[in-house]
């Protein structure tokens, strides 16, 4: 009933990169994420399903501390980047994100030159010596995000300008310019067509050769198409995380049987 | 108990889509209403501003013609230069008394050559045509050119105030009955002079860069060295202003936590921007001038007290254009690593500018046009007879602005002055207009899609 994955679904490591143990997060009195527990392969993309509301987002926000920005939400127990707390005092936010990129919802590319979108990461973090330097990390993100054929002769052109799609690999482009080793996707394809979604789907599978992908998606069939690694979140709590292949076919917990069978959601 | 009761068991009448019923009909017939009033309120507010505008170009272009008099000047040697050998300290000590006679008994040659019959009789019978100042330019030049002591030069001399009223209408025969600054003789005399040609009226620029005269020399009176006070009275607000507001948006809207004390301090800026310009002019005189002891009527303390009041209005312009920067932007920018504030420099700010421009020329314009806080400072009233000596002495001596010298003016007597006051709200107007055509300019040239 779903599509069938065109992709081996088996996952290639064991190796952990991220961490949760009992994270809860709050906004103000709301208690939006309760007790998760979760390891985050390496190599792997991970895939967080559940209905709207029910903490998926939230959840990847605090991966990389982007819920920093909400003044009033709060943040407790523990989550470890190979290993390190992300949440000590000594981590800077702005250092944790350049190893944990971010690709949102809504593409935004600056409203700048399609060149300048991708060079800023590299540039803020010194990562090109010279401007040949540059270009060439510009190149290879570009190449990684899947967009460079189609872009390189007009680098000087808008962001803005692209397609839907087009803007949203640009996008996937500049996060992985940085050369992070944790890409997280909100929702990379709710603003997209289907064809743009397939670019953007296959992509994912090739990113998942140099890191870990954890992609929030509304998709259960995307979910199934893109992932090795499946959580179903239902509000707020993790109600199950496994192999794609078997929360799909033999879920264990009733609730993620509804959820995929339609029920609820 | 709603509204929409029901009436009994009579089903509404059915209508095909050509007939039009009852209630659409109302509809459409308040809809078309409302249109008109729209319309009306427009043409009111455009009538009232022709009416205005008209009136303004009307009474102040006047201000901006001059009546002269040419008067070939014999400048006699042996009332300017008696030793002979050119020496400018020793001409200077010739005052402008000395001068006057010269050019009364050269207009009175010109009144001679023309043929015209007068009963007057010598050179200080036509003094009252022309400016008291006449006297004072001739020594200015003669001062700057010695060699040309002993001959005779083409001067163009200011009429008179009354003279100029008589070209421009403003004087008649009737209205000087009483007025016992020129008598119908010199009219006479004018009427001949201006046939040959001799007074004629030319474009007036010392107006528009001249000083201001005391309330007798109203032909000579100008808007430049007020014009220079409001010049570095801008220049503080802007240098003081535009950085503080910014600044202050900038922290309040990406910085601040949400919480009681920002929240009472943004009411409090919204405030502020309503409070009357009245109570930020006696805050001037009470900070600026009684506790730090600045000097009373500079544009400094006039721009600071200024700076004050356009505060709010920058804050709130830049904060609106700082919220109206989508959240994707900044999320953009930290989800590759960067930090707060190269977030907001980088990415917001500019996205902003336009918009903070804008506010910032607005405020500006405001600053520029505003009279009350001036009141309390001391920069009204002041007569602003010289020409600031540098930079320096720009901010700190005593001048007067732009709207204080117009309201100073509307007060004198003289109704050349009455005209003149007109005049410079015409310029004012000119200076604003100016301003936020840049603001336009600006914000088309900056603005960004996205």
């Amino acid at each position: 009933m779903y599509d069938s994955p065109l992709r081996k679904t088996e996952v290639d490591t064991n190796e952990s990169k991220i961490s949760a143990r009992d994270v809860q997060v709050y906004y103000g009195d709301t208690h939006a994420i309760k007790d998760v527990n979760v390891e985050i392969l390496d190599k792997t993309v991970t895939a967080f399903i559940g209905p709207s509301g029910c903490g998926k987002s939230t959840f990847l926000r605090t991966l990389n501390r982007m819920n920093d920005t909400i003044d009033i939400c709060r943040v407790e127990g523990l989550i470890e980047l190979d290993g390190e707390d992300i949440y000590d005092k000594r981590v800077d936010p702005v250092q944790l994100r350049a190893k944990v990129g971010m690709v949102f919802q809504k593409p935004n590319p600056f409203p700048k030159s399609i060149y300048d979108n991708v060079a800023y990461g590299p540039k803020i973090h010194g990562l090109a010596k010279n401007k040949a330097e540059l270009d060439e990390i510009v190149e290879k993100a570009l190449r990684r995000g899947a967009i460079w054929d189609e872009v390189k002769d007009r680098l000087d052109a808008p962001g803005t300008g692209l397609s839907g799609g087009q803007q949203q690999r640009l996008c996937i482009a500049r996060a992985v310019a940085t050369e992070p080793e944790v890409l997280l996707m909100d929702e990379p394809c709710s603003a997209l067509d289907p064809i743009a979604t397939s670019q953007v789907e296959e992509l994912i599978d090739e990113l998942r050769a140099n890191y870990s992908v954890v992609i929030v998606t509304h998709s259960m069939q995307q979910a199934a198409r893109v992932s090795q690694k499946t959580a179903f979140f239902h509000l707020g709590n993790l109600v199950e995380y496994g192999d794609t292949s078997q929360i799909f076919t033999n879920p264990v917990d009733p609730r993620t049987e509804s959820y995929i069978t339609g029920r609820i959601g | 108990m709603t509204d929409a009761t029901y009436t009994g068991g009579k089903e509404p009448a059915k209508h095909g889509l050509l007939t039009v019923d009852a209630r659409t009909k109302k509809r459409n017939a308040s809809e078309k209403r409302f249109r008109l009033y729209g319309l009306a309120a427009i043409g009111a507010g455009v009538f009232f501003l022709v009416v205005l505008l008209s009136a303004i170009i009307s009474n102040g272009i006047g201000a901006f013609q001059q009546t002269f008099i040419e008067v070939p000047v014999y400048l006699e040697e042996a009332k300017l230069d008696k030793t002979g050998n050119r020496d400018p300290a020793e001409m200077a000590k010739v005052s402008t008394f000395g001068y006057s006679p010269l050019i009364q008994n050269s207009l009175w040659k010109v009144v001679v050559d023309s043929g015209a019959e007068t009963p007057l009789e010598d050179g200080g019978d036509v003094k009252q045509m022309i400016s008291a100042s006449a006297a004072a330019k001739v020594r200015d030049w003669v001062l700057a050119n010695p060699d040309r002591v002993g001959e005779t030069v083409d001067f163009q001399i200011l009429a008179s105030s009354r003279v100029d009223g008589y070209l421009k209408g403003r004087v008649s025969r009737e209205s000087i009955a009483q007025d016992k600054n020129i008598d119908a003789e010199h009219l006479d005399l004018v009427d001949v002079l201006r046939e040959q040609g001799v007074v004629h009226k030319s474009f007036n620029w010392e107006f528009i860069t001249g000083a201001d005269a005391s309330e007798s020399r109203a032909e000579q009176a100008g808007l430049g060295v007020s014009m220079l006070g409001s010049l570095f009275m801008m220049i503080t607000v802007l240098l003081l202003a535009l950085p503080i507001g910014v600044a202050a948006s900038i922290y309040l809207e990406e910085f601040a936590p949400t919480n009681r004390f920002t929240d009472f301090i943004e009411v409090n800026i919204s405030n502020l921007a309503a409070v009357p310009s009245i109570v930020f002019g006696i805050l001037g005189l009470a900070a600026f001038i009684q506790f730090a002891h600045l000097p009373q009527s500079a544009p400094i303390v006039g721009g600071l007290t200024l700076t004050l009041m356009t505060l709010p209005t920058i804050v709130i312009s830049t904060r609106a254009a700082l919220k109206a920067v989508p959240p994707s932007i900044r999320d953009a920018a930290l989800g590759v690593g960067a930090s707060k504030m190269q977030a907001t420099f980088h990415h917001v700010l500019p996205l902003a500018m336009p918009g903070i421009l804008t506010g910032t020329i607005i405020g500006l314009a405001q600053a520029l046009g505003e009279t009350a806080p001036l009141l309390l400072i001391g920069m009204v009233g002041y007569i602003a007879t010289n020409y600031p000596e540098g930079v320096f002495s720009g901010f700190l001596s005593p001048n007067s602005a732009m709207p204080a010298q117009i309201y100073e003016w509307a007060k004198r007597a003289d109704p050349a002055y009455y005209e003149r006051a007109w005049g410079g709200i015409i310029i004012l107007l000119l200076f604003l207009l100016a301003m936020n055509l840049i603001a336009i300019v600006l914000r088309r040239k900056f603005e960004r899609r996205w």
